[in-house]
């Protein structure tokens, strides 16, 4: 049991409890949406009356590589029912790896109030909360406008090279430290999606788990400028989190944007599956060092 | 209903770290293994028992993993 006090964070309007999601779920314009890595996970049992999204068809363009455009993310929302006023409180597995990568996407195209429940599907089920099978049945919207995407949100490979030449903004590699050396190419049982394992050139290795308690639940305030300050990261320059596909990159730019409430933080959803396959681009490898040597 | 009896486990797998996490709801048992850092979901299993559950996601993790490839550094 961790006793984090949450409204120390820098906003932490953006953060519900699971008490709290209990208590609101039904509220009419309260929108409960689970999204994992594996959408059999909701089909075992989720919050009653949470939808579900699918990150690969739902929450991706299924032909480019890209994330949703804004007409796309306006469909999304008409169809869970969501207006601009709803309050969308997203959770899933893995410590809300793919809900942080919906809430990064909601904010790019600016819902205002979109919130992550505390712990994830994690700590739903450890509390042994209630759950339910059944798929709610939604009545559409139709009037959602998103707003023109915020790109200050979002690191493309071009600022990325040119945070590496020019060292104009920390580069925070947050995947595990196997992944960082070089040693494995992606997370051990997962498909390889890089033809070069390694790391950026002055990235730092702040694993996205070091942020996340035992029970899914984000560290304290003080923990994690503790953490990040650590490194070196502690807000004073731009910052750009990567991961291998860009969702526990969210979880990061979750933690340093919200929690921290670090100014400029990106997500660079191009992530060690663009880095790594790259013709030229410059690969570090080895272990991390330890802060101030790198 | 609720989430009953969950509970987690740490093992190793082909010299890999593994959790293996299981909960019941009604009569069905669930079942996932993790590989911990980063903790990905490699395999969930329902089953009629917790043994079953566990046993299925345990050997279809053993699999995925005893396919990573280690790279000298």
């Amino acid at each position: 049991m961790y006793n984090v006090d949450m409204a120390a964070y820098a906003h932490p309007e953006v953060l519900v409890t699971t008490q709290w999601v209990a208590d609101h779920s039904a509220d009419p314009n309260v929108r409960v949406v689970e999204i994992d890595v594996d959408t059999k996970a909701y089909d075992e049992g989720h919050v009653p009356g949470a939808i579900a999204w699918a990150w690969t068809t739902q929450l991706s363009d299924t032909l480019t590589r890209d994330i949703l455009s804004k007409e796309q993310f306006e469909r999304l929302a008409n169809e869970a029912g969501v207006s601009n006023s709803t309050t969308l409180v997203l959770y899933g597995d893995n410590n809300n790896w793919f809900a942080a990568w919906a809430f990064w996407q909601a904010k790019i195209y600016g819902h205002q109030d979109v919130r992550l429940m505390d712990g994830g599907r994690k700590k739903w089920l450890a509390e042994g909360r209630e759950l339910s099978t059944d798929v709610p049945a939604i009545r559409p919207a139709s009037g959602y406008k998103a707003s023109a995407p915020d790109l200050s949100l979002r690191a493309l490979l071009p600022q990325v090279q040119d945070a590496q030449r020019h060292h104009t903004a920390a580069l925070v590699d947050v995947r595990s430290p196997q992944e960082f050396s070089g040693e494995i190419l992606a997370p051990p049982g997962l498909p390889e999606t890089c033809q070069r394992g390694g790391h950026i050139p002055l990235a730092r290795s702040i694993p996205w788990n070091k942020a996340a308690n035992q029970d899914g639940t984000f560290k304290s305030l003080d923990e994690l400028r503790q953490l990040y300050g650590g490194e070196g990261v502690d807000g004073s320059k731009p910052v750009i989190a990567y991961c291998r596909i860009g969702e526990r990159s969210s979880h990061t730019w979750f933690v340093l944007k919200y929690l921290l409430g670090y100014a400029n933080v990106r997500n660079y959803d191009g992530s060690w599956t663009e880095w790594g396959n790259l013709v030229g681009a410059p690969v570090e490898r080895g272990a991390a060092a330890a802060a101030g040597q790198g | 209903m609720k989430a009953e009896e969950y509970s987690e486990r740490r093992l190793e797998l082909e010299g890999w770290p593994v959790n293996v996490t299981s909960w019941r709801l009604g009569e069905t048992w669930h079942a996932k293994a993790d590989n911990v850092s980063p903790g990905a979901a490699l395999a969930r299993i329902s089953a009629a028992t917790k043994e079953e559950a566990e046993t299925k996601a345990i050997a279809r993790a053993r699999e995925l993993l005893s396919r990573t490839r280690r790279q000298t550094v």
